[in-house]
């Protein structure tokens, strides 16, 4: 799960990491209250959407006065902002965040991540902050320094001295640093995020560190032990269709085609949606509704594919593991009739009493195309869409 | 032959009293895996499925024998249950369970790493030699004994191929679903060395999907020299770019983790590559006949 960089920055500060002062805002009135409340002449306003890359898109404005920050304010609020990381659609702005300005001298980047590899913590810093910092690995990557943590250990101060002083900081930021390197490695172990970014870091005129930007993504699996991180979870940033998906217990990703895939297991689903797209028709989804699907889950799916109005036709494709094709064959046939379906359909079913399964799906009186491979039933649905052109 | 378990392995489950245990110690144990012990803390002295019931991994294996573990408890408590199993001595811990914290996982696996115990899972279907010992959930009518190895990261997936070879004459000596977690037990790669040395495997399949750089460092294998033939695929070779806010942890590894780069590296180091699934078992059985 991904947060806001408001939402990174109030939870860094909890846990000792310095900050600029700031406040979120709704409306150009909201923006320039914060402001107001703040000291100092120059404010920064910034969009709040999960992408990185907001500046070049004209998502954050530096601002002298409280009419600039009224007038940046108007201009992102309601803005549908498109980055490297947003999709040519962009997204839509509801909130930005007004903190005061910084006096930057140099911008660092550090991070904590899950190195997968070493199946570790590792923390990570460059001297070149502020930059896209997998073009620095590319470009420069003598640039990158990290250190992976020992599991049971803390992080030691000698490794976040190899780090920082690698980075080119003097004898004084780099107590600062260490400090903070410590502080972010205490926050991802106590609420189990599984990277936490500051980039850039910023060297202040008077050589002090403070964290102008925060991401941080958290771990699925451990929102159940943070229920604090867990409302965190913004649901305007999830497509409408993804999050009642989530909420009926299923693996749903929305693509950009007209058939709409119903598979069981992730890999399967991957596997299915691969085979339709090299059969020359377009994949309207992935969805996975469970290694062990029955009638209920599926009766879900159907739901919710039939809401994308793309969908011309729809592919089930279902390995019956422990649960056998009869059964699924039987939930398969009522889900249809319950939601009297209007496109076409192809099923594949395979596994226990395959022979009853099928059975089943012809003599139900539905025009069901019934394939006995996955490469015959890729081929169906193509020949299905392309019989109505 | 085999690799890891075999007619003569002994398994304990924890959480052999729960719903989905009792339910697949059962199909297990039709199966004809020897299921000696069950554990769950509060309930030993009783009998399930005829299973003596046990209240610690240790006392199992102590009482029974037990060499492998099976876990099967809910997420929140399976890091410290396969720990325990490790603990207790037994030398293959198989973790089924789904959604464990990573940071439960990183300590999990240095304490199994410490002890020398080896891991199947976690969030995978387990492990099977055919006609000899099932430990997971996977339906065992599909499997067939035979001579190719397979190895997997996703579930249904597995069966589908394991379905394809079986359909095409081709039995398996075994068939390990490894897990799609950041944080797993045995890899590719080890599970490679393992199929190495058994005279039963006469060829290993690799069953990738995007994500991660377990199939470049299975390739750097083969392409070091490896006496099998080995086949692979990868699932999510047409998934458009994931929706993910950067990923730095790849930086450390170099690997970007798409498809495409993938089967380059595997095809490079002679690995056979079917892109189309529904092709996979035809594609074996040509080559091995």
């Amino acid at each position: 799960m991904n947060v806001h960089e408001y939402q990174a920055k109030e939870l860094m500060a909890q846990f000792g990491v310095p900050v600029p002062k700031g406040g979120l805002a709704q409306t150009t009135e909201e923006a320039v209250d914060v402001a107001r409340g703040l000291s100092g002449d120059v404010f920064v306003v910034k969009a709040q959407i999960h992408a990185g890359g907001r500046g070049k898109g004209g998502g954050v404005k530096v601002c002298r006065n409280l009419d600039e920050v009224k007038n940046a304010a108007a201009s992102i609020l309601g803005m549908h902002l498109v980055t490297h990381q947003t999709g040519p659609d962009g997204k839509l702005v509801h909130k930005v965040w007004v903190e005061e300005g910084t006096d930057i001298a140099r911008e660092l980047y550090v991070a904590v991540v899950l190195d997968r590899g070493a199946e570790r913590l590792a923390v990570m810093a460059s001297p070149s902050g502020g930059m896209d910092i997998e073009k620095v690995a590319e470009e420069t990557p003598e640039l990158i320094f990290f250190s992976r943590m020992e599991p049971g250990q803390p992080l030691w101060d000698f490794q976040c001295r190899q780090l920082l002083f690698g980075c080119g900081l003097d004898a004084g930021q780099v107590r600062q640093g260490t400090k903070m390197l410590q502080a972010l490695v205490t926050m991802a172990m106590a609420k189990d995020a599984t990277l936490v970014e500051i980039n850039p870091l910023a060297i202040t005129g008077e050589g002090n560190l403070i964290a102008l930007d925060g991401k941080i993504n958290f771990d699925d699996s451990a929102l159940r032990r943070n229920p604090d991180i867990a409302e965190l979870k913004d649901p305007t940033e999830t497509d409408p269709l993804e999050l009642q998906a989530t909420e009926l217990g299923l693996n749903y990703i929305r693509l950009d085609g007209n058939v709409g895939t119903m598979v069981n297991g992730a890999g399967l689903a991957m596997a299915t949606m691969d085979v339709v797209n090299m059969a020359g028709a377009r994949a309207a989804n992935f969805l996975d509704v469970g290694g062990g699907a029955n009638e209920e889950m599926i009766g879900k799916g159907f739901e919710i594919i039939l809401t994308d109005p793309n969908v011309q036709a729809i592919l089930i494709n279902i390995f019956g593991g422990i649960l056998r094709c009869d059964v699924l064959a039987g939930g398969v046939v009522s889900a249809a009739k319950k939601i009297d379906l209007k496109v076409p359909l192809v099923v594949r079913l395979e596994g226990t009493n395959v022979a009853e399964g099928r059975k089943i799906l012809e003599e139900s009186g539905l025009a069901f195309e019934v394939a006995a491979s996955m490469s015959e039933a890729a081929a169906k649905v193509a020949a299905v869409l392309g019989g109505q052109k | 032959m085999s690799i890891l378990v075999n007619k003569d392995t002994r398994v304990v489950v924890q959480g052999l009293t729960g719903k989905e245990g009792m339910f697949h110690a059962e199909q297990m144990i039709a199966y004809g895996t020897n299921v000696v012990a069950g554990v769950t803390p509060g309930k030993g002295g009783q009998s399930v499925l005829g299973v003596p019931v046990f209240n610690t991994v240790s006392e199992a294996v102590k009482q029974t024998g037990a060499n492998v573990s099976l876990v099967f408890v809910p997420a929140a408590f399976a890091a410290d249950s396969a720990c325990e199993a490790a603990d207790a001595g037994v030398d293959l811990v198989v973790v089924i369970s789904e959604h464990i914290p990573v940071m439960d996982m990183i300590r999990a696996k240095a304490f199994l790493n410490e002890r020398g115990v080896k891991m199947v899972g976690p969030n995978c279907p387990g492990i099977i030699t055919p006609g000899e010992c099932k430990i997971g959930i996977q339906p065992g009518y599909i499997h067939k004994p035979g001579t190719v190895g397979l190895v997997s990261r996703s579930g249904t997936l597995t069966y589908e191929v394991v379905h394809q070879l079986t359909s095409a004459g081709l039995g398996q000596s075994t068939c390990i679903g490894i897990g799609g977690d950041p944080i797993i037990g045995l890899n590719f790669v080890q599970l490679l060395e393992l199929f190495r040395n058994d005279p039963g495997t006469e060829a290993v399949c690799l069953i990738g999907e995007i994500g991660g750089d377990a199939e470049e460092k299975a390739a750097a294998v083969v392409a070091a020299g490896y006496p099998k033939p080995v086949f692979g695929f990868v699932a999510g070779l047409t998934a458009p770019p994931g929706k993910r806010m950067g990923h730095a942890g790849a930086i450390i590894s170099g690997s970007k983790g798409r498809a495409q780069d993938k089967l380059a590296a595997m095809e490079a180091a002679g690995i056979t590559v079917v892109r189309a699934l529904g092709e996979f078992g035809a594609t074996v059985a040509k080559t091995l006949k």
